[in-house]
């Protein structure tokens, strides 16, 4: 069997009297793409802003890659190795494209460089400004954005913010990349190029990973397992087929 | 020997001129006075004026890290530089005035130091609040705190209470202002390396967007505290400055109405805009002196009517559609690029043809430093078409 990534187990938590979420139990293999789908208000981004560290979990715990990170911040869980896109689109909008993708590289061991040594420009300073400048641009070419890199990052057409900040996540060297709504305000073009953005990222740079998505075409197409959500708990989970078949889901988003 | 190699060509691979003019005109505007004066053909009034462009740009920069860069809105900045003054006065006076009489240069150095550490100190006391306080909320707290720096220093009877400190050891006008200009060069270079390095990408990716760039590893506080106390420590230099120039001087200088001046200086500069915030501290400093001399008598008491009305005046014609057209044209970086140009052919008798390649990797982004609010958007009133901006809404944290 193939390595656990990411496993919460129990994880939930209360906002006063409002379980957001509850006993919320998953299990991410390496190299799984994963999918958490639910109605609104399931508590989909709730989940994924307790595995960002946004929210302290009331209840429960859980590890990346066997190791415990409740109650780090969003700076040290990021360092850790959770990167994350968000379901409204934030980029640094008054920088250039390149220069996104170059603040998600910054924290990386390769490219250290401390305040002093940049104030006073050291040579480490020209290196390391060097070597990331590089590494953006091989990772903005993968996705297609070298040519906009000079362009400010709110001038990118939608389809490309998104792609912009996966690969700003994926620049911060992640172990498991979280997908909030990749696919929301794209048209049907769109979500089909997504889909192999995402089924790319995860060849390309052997990552795991976690997305939340209301567009049943995308997660039936590429997701490998899922789990659904409804009011803040589990409702079921397991192989995609089986879990969009099961007639609790339908019920859960349609209605009886 | 090969070290220094590898950083020359790591230099030249990142050197555009157009990054660099600001040092050039700085240093040739020190080297240019410096000359007139030691020549005897500047007047004292107008080395005066120079002293205090100089420490009001130097100040203007300290508060741009802030506004312009970090985003957040600080109102007390006239209090660091209040502290910064103090105390370096007090300690040219009272500390080690055998010092400073005999070598005036080594006892500014030292009270650049003292003031600027201290400034600092208050910066990171001022830097906490800044962790959970944003915006207008934080704007109030540094008010306050001008405020309270400002009574406090009022009664404190060591440093001269509310009749102010006399600054016994006053510096030699004739020299003070090149040494003026040399801190502001250095503080200069400080603030552009600080902003194209890593660590400016992330305090202006916490200005552009907080919970990104949290959730894409940028250690929020240590940045802003980090840009609070780098902030203090310049203005607190640029007030051991300011001592510098005084007989005496209160501490009701450094009130309010101080602060909200040199935020005036890095907002009609341009939020971000380095270049823009030297020019503009210039141009307002020399207006205020200039004023100051203009209307005496009678007129002094609407020096205040005619700065306010120079003010709407500047502000609303910056943004004039041929003004930008002009400046778009004749801009420092063009100007730099043709200078440029003209060097080049002159002394390799071959014509200067920006290198593409380079041109792209480097030059457009480089020189770029982003600009949080475009005035023109502020204040134009036109009616901007919403079309072309995809509504996304806005979400809850995190979301």
């Amino acid at each position: 069997m193939n390595e656990i990534v990411l496993k919460t187990e129990n994880l939930g938590i209360s906002f006063g009297g409002l379980k957001a979420a509850q006993n919320v139990n998953l299990t991410v293999y390496k190299n799984e793409l994963y999918g958490l789908i639910g109605p609104n208000g399931a508590g989909k981004t709730t989940v994924f802003n307790l595995l960002t560290g946004v929210y302290k979990p009331t209840n429960g715990t859980f590890s990346l890659m066997g190791e415990n990170l409740v109650g780090l911040k969003q700076a040290e869980i990021n360092k850790k190795g959770i990167a994350r896109t968000f379901q409204n689109i934030r980029l640094f909008n008054n920088m250039s494209v390149i220069k996104n993708v170059m603040v998600g590289l910054a924290n990386r061991k390769e490219y250290k460089c401390n305040l002093a040594q940049s104030l006073f420009r050291t040579p480490k300073y020209y290196e390391t400004e060097i070597a990331m400048r590089a590494k953006a641009k091989e990772l903005l070419d993968v996705f297609g954005l070298l040519e906009e890199r000079n362009q400010l990052a709110s001038n990118l057409p939608y389809g490309k913010q998104r792609k912009l900040e996966i690969a700003r996540a994926l620049a911060t060297d992640p172990k498991l990349l979280l997908l909030d709504e990749p696919a929301a305000g794209m048209n049907p073009q769109e979500t089909e190029e997504l889909m192999e953005t995402i089924k790319f990222v995860r060849d390309k740079f052997d990552m795991t990973i976690l997305l939340i998505e209301h567009d049943m075409k995308l997660v039936g197409g590429i997701c490998d397992e899922l789990t659904v959500l409804n009011f803040g708990t589990v409702l079921c989970q397991g192989k995609t087929d089986e879990v969009l078949c099961n007639p609790e889901v339908v019920k859960a988003y349609l209605g009886e | 020997m090969n070290g220094f190699k590898t950083y020359f060509t790591n230099f030249k691979k990142t050197f555009k001129v157009k990054n660099f003019i600001m040092y050039f005109i700085v240093a040739g505007a020190m080297i240019l006075f410096g000359g007139l004066g030691a020549a005897g053909a500047l007047k004292r009034s107008f080395l005066v004026l120079l002293e205090q462009m100089g420490y009001g740009i130097i100040v203007a920069l300290a508060l741009s890290l802030v506004v312009g860069f970090l985003g957040e809105l600080s109102l007390g900045h006239a209090a660091f530089m209040s502290i910064g003054a103090f105390l370096g006065c007090y300690f040219q006076n009272s500390v080690f005035p055998a010092l400073s009489s005999s070598s005036p240069f080594v006892a500014l150095l030292l009270a650049m130091l003292i003031g600027g550490a201290a400034a600092g100190a208050f910066g990171f006391i001022i830097g906490l609040p800044a962790l959970r306080l944003k915006g207008d909320y934080l704007a109030i707290v540094t008010l306050a705190f001008g405020e309270i720096v400002k009574v406090l220093f009022q009664n404190i009877p060591v440093f001269g209470g509310a009749l102010g400190i006399q600054n016994k050891y006053r510096y030699n006008v004739n020299s003070l202002y090149i040494i003026i200009f040399a801190v502001l060069l250095l503080t200069l270079i400080i603030v552009q390396n600080l902003i194209r390095s890593k660590h400016g990408r992330a305090v202006t990716a916490i200005r552009d967007n907080e919970i990104a760039a949290k959730s894409t590893g940028v250690n929020v506080s240590y940045y802003k505290i980090a840009v609070f106390v780098i902030s203090a420590v310049i203005a607190g230099v640029g007030g051991v400055l300011f001592a510098g120039t005084q007989n005496t001087f209160k501490p009701a200088k450094f009130d309010y109405n101080y602060s909200i001046n040199i935020l005036v200086m890095v907002v009609l500069g341009g939020m971000g805009n380095i270049n823009g915030t030297i020019i503009s501290a210039a141009i307002i400093t020399f207006i205020n002196v200039r004023l100051g001399t203009v209307l005496t008598g009678n007129l002094a008491v609407l020096k205040d009517i005619f700065y306010a009305l120079i003010l709407i005046a500047l502000v609303i014609y910056n943004n004039a559609p041929a003004l930008k057209k002009f400046r778009s044209k004749y801009n420092l970086k063009n100007g730099a690029a043709a200078v440029w140009n003209f060097l080049v052919r002159a002394f390799t008798k071959k014509k200067a043809e920006p290198d593409p390649a380079r041109e792209v990797e480097f030059g457009a982004d480089w020189s770029r430093i982003p600009t949080k609010v475009e005035m023109d958007e502020l204040l134009s009133t036109d009616f901007i078409p919403e079309t072309d901006k995809p509504d996304r809404g806005e979400g809850g944290e995190g979301k």
